[in-house]
């Protein structure tokens, strides 16, 4: 089991909160871990990035080599298209479609999502819509990490308990919202994956998810994702 | 607390190692990517002396102090940190210490929060003490816990010195057992060591001269120097790199290998590697070093000797996995593949930040103005100098903004205003402005207090609210005036500076208000998740 994961978005976004989760898991199923981050500067709304590498035999670098990323997960669209260089063959990209223009030349978010869907394997769609109908619009950081759990590949009991218990002290809806941001990302990310199998476009496949209820959302009554 | 495992910063890892090998007191400026060892401390044991200090030179004294009166500490910073520190930490050396004295020191290769990469390797070697430099989380918690047994042997500060991706790298650290905080029974130090008047301080630095040998000794036959002699080719590497070796040669490279993690360097080990291999890489993280101490003028004989001073690595910047693959392998570097759209990102003041306002209003104050200098210092602030404001022309290191103004009107210049925050002011700027208000330099001061320290995460200032007016007038100044950086303010404030520029002598504007991200004792403000 080797994941070599790096997390992008704009400083303040949450990806840290993505990478204590995902660390937990690999903790409690005994695997070794390495992370690199960003602090200091990247706190005011600048790029941040995250490495983090897991893998069942010992991990040397805490950066993961260009051209070895399995997976780029992103909370900003231009910062998941920044690293895209990073991946390996058969990597892919899970990322939040809205952009952050906090920068006076953001590229038109058209073309951005055009060249960024042009990569091989990229699930890209509005989650802080879909943050918002969970219960906050903080929470883009969780939809896009229950997005990207199954590529990760732990059991989702797992990441349900990680997610849970991030925030210990913030109560109790907070923690629902968390879990339900956490629920919507995987299922959206399933419904985006089948409209691309069977010949939708990316913006038509944006379309459909931007269309999804909170009751489309939900997981079926005892369902447990694959 | 029993022995135990668990995921940590090599920040931590450092403050832990410290905490376990017995201190009672640590001491710091905050600084990135040194920041999280004091925080690492305050969190996990808050019955220790833990509280930021104005600055590192006081940071170390303090340290210093603790360790005089015989207990042990720790003390932290990043590596510009240690120019402000140098002074006490070179006399340090010749002084000695009583208890064991640990500085740590995080270097930014790549300059990722910082005015440059400068190598703290070079300050341990320039005073004379051991210096210990891990390669990750686990090495950072046992070189420290190793550098306090050090210090108290040899009776020297002994310096930690990591960099960023070690700083900010997470990975598992196994603790062991804590060793409970002494009781140092070296009995009162000897006055005759500790005050260095000539007399004393040439016998201390002989002293200090003698015990390089042993050192060295000491350091050769332990377990921080690893050497495997295999291959003809050698890799000698420092730090960090280490870790990069191994991604791109897997565990057990064919090559020789020797591993420097303490120094002064372990000369019987580099004759024998030297006298083993036909050519020599030399990986290190920061500045060549080992490599410039080795090559000298003519290079070793006879060895092939390759490394940052003959292009196989940039002299500058960090290493990467990547850089080191192609340098070990000789594979092409890969193209660095970025979209044809992507564009930088920078940090840039937040929505809602008070320096937006005072750079505005000082903007609109100076556009008829056109000589107008406007020197700046380091903080969040900082950040005035990009657009929209670009009111920041300058800066230099900590509180340089006072005294390059002050400089600047003595050749002649006007207007000339200075901003500085609130920590940065107590840091350094008192001095200089001391020295402004004793000859009523004609300039403006304009100290931007949002009641913290935020570049590094909010942690606390010492000169804020009516004590940095206190100060402020405590050191003379008579033309004092408060602002209240809003929008709703914006004429009146640029009326002020307006006002400050033309009067004749000294002026200071205090440009007051709380941050937006300021923590107050029980109030955590929602706007994001997690300190990041």
């Amino acid at each position: 089991m080797d994941r070599n994961i790096v997390l992008a978005g704009v400083g303040g976004q949450g990806i840290l909160t993505m990478a204590r989760a995902i660390l937990r898991v690999a903790l409690e199923n005994g695997l070794h871990v390495k992370q690199a981050e960003v602090h200091g500067m990247s706190q005011r709304g600048g790029a941040v990035f995250s490495h983090l590498r897991i893998s069942d035999r010992e991990i040397f670098s805490e950066l993961i080599p260009a051209g070895n990323a399995n997976l780029i997960l992103a909370v900003e669209p231009l910062e998941a298209l920044r690293y895209a260089g990073m991946l390996c063959t058969g990597g892919i990209i899970v990322t939040n479609s809205r952009p952050i223009v906090n920068i006076e030349d953001y590229p038109a978010i058209e073309g951005l999502l055009d060249e960024l869907t042009q990569l091989p394997d990229v699930v890209a769609f509005d989650m802080d819509r879909l943050a918002r109908v969970a219960g906050s619009t903080l929470a883009s950081n969780l939809v896009a990490l229950g997005a990207a759990s199954s590529a990760i590949g732990f059991k989702w009991a797992d990441m349900v308990d990680a997610v849970g218990g991030l925030f210990p002290t913030k109560g109790e809806r907070v923690r629902e919202t968390n879990l339900r941001a956490l629920r919507f990302g995987r299922k959206a990310a399933e419904i985006y994956a089948n409209a691309i199998r069977i010949g939708k476009t990316p913006v038509e496949a944006r379309a459909e998810i931007d269309g999804l209820s909170e009751a489309d959302l939900e997981l079926a009554e005892g369902a447990v994702p694959t | 607390m029993k022995p135990s495992t668990t995921l940590g910063l090599g920040d931590e890892a450092i403050a832990w190692g410290a905490m376990d090998a017995g201190i009672s007191g640590a001491f710091s400026y905050p600084g990135t990517p040194a920041t999280e060892i004091l925080e690492a401390v305050q969190s996990e044991a808050p019955h220790l002396w833990s509280s930021w200090s104005a600055n590192e030179k006081v940071a170390y004294e303090e340290a210093l102090g603790m360790s005089y009166a015989g207990c042990r500490a720790l003390v932290a910073m990043k590596h510009v940190g240690l120019n402000v520190a140098a002074d006490p930490f070179i006399n340090s050396a010749i002084t000695g210490v009583n208890a064991g004295l640990v500085l740590a020191v995080a270097d930014d290769p790549g300059m990722n929060s910082s005015q440059n990469e400068q190598d703290s390797r070079f300050y341990a070697d320039f005073a004379k003490v051991p210096c210990f430099e891990p390669s990750d989380a686990q090495e950072a918690y046992d070189m420290t816990r190793a550098a306090f047994d050090l210090s108290e042997r040899f009776r020297l500060p002994v310096m930690v010195r990591i960099t960023t991706r070690t700083a900010h790298g997470r990975s598992k650290v196994k603790r062991e057992k804590i060793r409970i905080p002494n009781h140092w029974t070296h009995g009162h130090p000897d006055p005759m060591d500790w005050t260095l008047v000539p007399t004393n301080a040439r016998r201390r630095y002989e002293h200090l001269l003698s015990i390089q040998e042993p050192i060295r000794n000491a350091l050769e036959d332990g377990r921080w120097n690893p050497m495997r002699l295999a291959g003809p080719r050698g890799i000698l590497c420092s730090g960090a790199g280490w870790n990069d070796v191994r991604e791109c040669l897997g565990a057990e490279p064919r090559d020789s290998i020797l591993r420097i993690g303490a120094y002064p360097l372990p000369l019987k080990k580099l004759n024998q590697f030297f006298n083993h291999c036909r050519e020599v890489l030399i990986v290190e993280d920061g500045y060549p070093l080992i490599e410039s101490k080795l090559r000298g003028l003519k290079g070793p004989p006879g060895v092939v000797v390759r490394g940052k001073t003959d292009g196989g690595l940039p002299p500058l910047g960090a290493l990467t996995p990547e850089l080191v693959d192609a340098f070990l392998t000789g594979r092409e570097l890969p193209p660095p593949a970025i979209g044809r759209l992507v564009v930088p990102r920078p940090p840039q003041l937040c929505k809602g930040c008070p320096h937006s306002d005072s750079f505005g209003a000082l903007r609109d104050a100076v556009a008829e103005y056109p000589d107008a200098l406007l020197f700046g210092d380091i903080g969040c602030y900082t950040l005035g100098a990009m657009p929209p404001f670009k009111a920041v022309h300058t800066c230099v290191d900590m509180g340089a903004s006072i005294g390059m103004a002050h400089g600047a009107v003595r050749a002649g210049a006007h207007p000339v205003i200075c901003t500085i925050g609130d920590s940065t002011f107590a840091h350094s700027g008192m001095p200089a402005l001391l020295g402004a208000v004793r000859s009523d330099a004609r300039m403006t001061v304009a100290i931007l207090d949002n009641a913290t320290t935020a570049m590094t995460g909010a942690q606390d200032s010492f000169a804020t609210g009516e004590t940095l007016l206190e100060i402020v007038r405590g050191l003379g100044v008579k033309d004092l005036c408060v602002i209240e950086p809003l929008r709703k303010n914006h004429s009146a404030n640029v009326e002020a500076v307006k006002s400050a520029i033309e009067h004749p002598g000294l002026s200071v504007i205090v440009a007051r208000r709380e941050c937006i991200h300021y923590r107050r004792a029980g109030c955590e403000l929602p706007l994001r998740q997690e300190g990041e």
